[in-house]
């Protein structure tokens, strides 16, 4: 299947570095600026994570909580991230769009016309936190004929038994959550050891590529070029805090904050 | 759907934790997969462990303190002038609640795996305090989440709480209650899984903790077993038991003993958090009709609105102020073996006037729920008919609210 997710991993490979890939939250802080967030940073970024803002979430630290509370605040919906979607794509149909999240947001849609809309939106890839294999199995085939990638997350708990199930079910793109930690937490295990782990991941099969995620800041993503790709998501949505704080306009500085991190693994 | 005779309903899960197909399951981040396949391998092990059981019922027994006594409320029956009204009090329990049985054996089972801290969620503040007693008893370290409202409106226990040792975590996301508790205790269970062992207050959660606090709170049901042998010669053939239901610890705890019985003769009354009379939010999914949601992990029916974010629960009582409901409830309503209905703040405020108006009980403003339908059905209902309410917990933890809500005098 075609997917533009496979180029930009092909390019960055061309350019000798890792993807890079941010995350950002649908709706933050409002729906217009988190569209043009997404066009700003398009230019440096190989691939958008936006994020479906939910009130309980489970995985995430408070970076991200901070983020996801502030957009369902001024209202955002599941059609209006599906809106913003196909506005960016409208502005640049190349670069992947990934939409991360919980699974009841998209159980209460319908995962059929969930998934329709991902793509008649132009949604590319898909992560559910809260959606571990094999409780995924029949959702991510959904997502196979929808030419959607169902992107497996693997973590330092997982078994070798079960890392090789899981990445014999998966698509072409796996996300490998560094360290056991919600979204946003300090590096507490060495680059090294995080590499060695995904050096284990790699080799049941080199084809997949796999990002690494959680913990990666400006200090921390040059220590991981070695990857397929990193995911900065946290340090991103600090800053939309931070911008928000000073009464600065975040999308320049998340801009410049993508920018920098782009310098880092070229 | 359909329950099962014979075997118990914590293991009618399928191989997915699935109960009826489609409560239930197990929707965790990938980093809690091992951690709940170490413990679901470790309970199903340990729970048919001779030596196991024998350890829980000496901790029960001595330490617990077993059976709670079960009495007839000879005052407020003659008031009420209908059913016998009776009461299972397991608030005599050490610690004031029933919270103590699954506080208990998560510790024994963290003991087995050697973890040394132990953290969990309240809402009332009652699952902390026993899971605090408990460490402290089995030489844990504890951290207890709390939301920053239920610390504020359940001051005795926090103190209680601190005073055992243990270090409470005020949640202050979303309504700062016990939904955003539970979150904020499983975010800490991803980040320190390795050492640590978790505790979920309820019948809720992942399919393991639904099933280890099930299979802890059926301790009631098994000593009202014996006691109405003792007291009528055989189960009765007119039997109700009423509990109130937030997150089901309790009620599945009360029932399960008796869930093979026709429930003709031994019937299942479940009563939620109406909310406050004039309030459109509750905390009644099963009452009101709430759609199947997912929530801290599992699918359940759950307060929620069209795009699936959870909603924002009001309840007197905070033990009852939870959005979701138990996998185990939501299995025992489809199959219409319970009965469910809601009580709102007004009314289990008055039932808590009557009952101690009319006994020495002092029933916190969790089973008042369930006290005020038992009294409201039991009117209409004949003298042989048996009427057990579970008062699951003490009404020291509410002194704030009802000196506030009812004056001095009812405190």
């Amino acid at each position: 299947m075609f997917n533009p997710i496979n180029a930009a991993f092909k390019k960055a490979k061309q350019e000798k570095r890792p993807a890079l890939l941010t995350y950002t939250v649908a709706g933050d802080s409002t729906k217009k600026q988190s569209l043009d967030i997404l066009k700003s940073i398009s230019k440096n970024a190989d691939i958008l994570e936006v994020g479906m803002p939910h009130n309980t979430p489970v995985a995430d630290g408070s970076q991200i909580q901070t983020s996801a509370y502030r957009a369902i605040k001024n209202g955002i919906k599941i059609n209006d991230i599906f809106k913003i979607v196909k506005d960016f794509k409208k502005f640049d149909n190349s670069k992947p769009v990934i939409l991360m999240g919980y699974y009841n947001m998209l159980f209460q849609y319908g995962e059929n016309e969930f998934l329709n809309k991902c793509q008649t939106s132009g949604v590319n890839g898909l992560i559910i936190v809260d959606l571990p294999w094999p409780e995924n199995k029949k959702f991510a085939k959904k997502c196979k004929n929808k030419s959607i990638y169902f992107i497996q997350l693997l973590s330092p708990t997982t078994t070798k038994e079960r890392l090789k199930k899981i990445i014999k079910d998966s698509h072409p793109m796996n996300y490998f959550i560094s360290m056991l930690s919600t979204t946003g937490g300090k590096l507490k295990v060495s680059s090294k050891e995080i590499l060695s782990n995904y050096y284990k991941i790699k080799k049941i099969n080199p084809k997949k590529n796999v990002v690494i995620g959680f913990g990666i800041t400006e200090k921390t993503i040059k220590s991981l070029k070695k990857a397929d790709g990193l995911v900065v998501g946290s340090a991103i949505c600090k800053e939309i805090t931070n911008s928000l704080k000073k009464r600065q306009n975040p999308v320049t500085n998340v801009n410049n904050v993508v920018k920098r991190l782009k310098m880092k693994i070229k | 759907m359909k329950i099962k005779k014979g075997i118990p309903v914590i293991d009618q899960g399928d191989k997915l934790g699935f109960w009826g197909g489609k409560f239930g399951g197990n929707f965790v981040p990938e980093t809690l997969k091992k951690p709940i396949e170490d413990l679901e391998n470790l309970f199903n092990k340990l729970k048919k462990n001779r030596k196991f059981i024998d350890e829980r019922d000496m901790h029960f027994k001595n330490w617990i303190g077993t059976p709670t006594r079960f009495l007839k409320l000879e005052n407020l029956t003659k008031h009420v002038g209908g059913a016998q009204i009776w009461s299972k009090v397991v608030s005599d329990a050490n610690g004031g609640a029933h919270k103590i049985y699954n506080a208990t054996v998560h510790c024994l089972l963290a003991k087995r795996s050697g973890k040394k801290v132990i953290i969990g969620d309240t809402g009332a503040g009652y699952a902390g305090k026993m899971l605090s007693m408990a460490a402290k008893k089995f030489g844990l370290k504890c951290k207890i989440f709390m939301g920053a409202k239920d610390i504020e409106r359940q001051q005795p226990n926090v103190k209680a709480i601190k005073k055992n040792g243990a270090e409470v975590i005020p949640v202050y996301s979303g309504s700062q209650t016990l939904v955003d508790a539970v979150s904020e205790c499983m975010r800490y269970w991803v980040a320190n899984c390795d050492t640590t062992a978790m505790c979920v207050g309820s019948t809720v959660g992942p399919a393991v903790f639904v099933r280890i606090c099930g299979w802890s709170t059926s301790q009631i049901s098994r000593e009202l077993k014996v006691q109405l042998i003792d007291e009528f010669g055989s189960i009765p053939k007119k039997l109700k038991l009423y509990n109130c239901v937030g997150g089901g610890s309790s009620s599945f705890g009360f029932w399960n003993e008796f869930m093979d019985y026709d429930k003709k003769q031994c019937e299942f009354i479940g009563v939620e958090a109406g909310g406050p009379a004039k309030s459109k939010k509750h905390a009644a999914p099963l009452t009101y009709g709430s759609k199947i949601g997912i929530l801290h992990g599992a699918a359940q029916y759950v307060n929620q609105n069209t795009d699936g974010q959870i909603e924002e629960t009001e309840s007197i009582s905070a033990g009852l102020d939870y959005p979701g409901i138990s996998p185990l409830h939501c299995f025992l309503k489809d199959s219409k073996r319970a009965r469910y209905t809601a009580a709102s703040d007004e009314e289990a405020l008055a039932a808590y006037k009557l009952v101690t108006k009319f006994e020495k009980l002092r029933p916190s403003l969790e089973p008042s729920h369930a006290f005020s339908v038992a009294i409201k059905e039991s009117k209409k209902l004949s003298k042989d008919t048996i009427v057990v309410v579970n008062s699951c917990g003490d009404a020291y933890k509410d002194k704030g609210i009802l000196e506030k809500k009812l004056g001095k005098k009812y405190v």
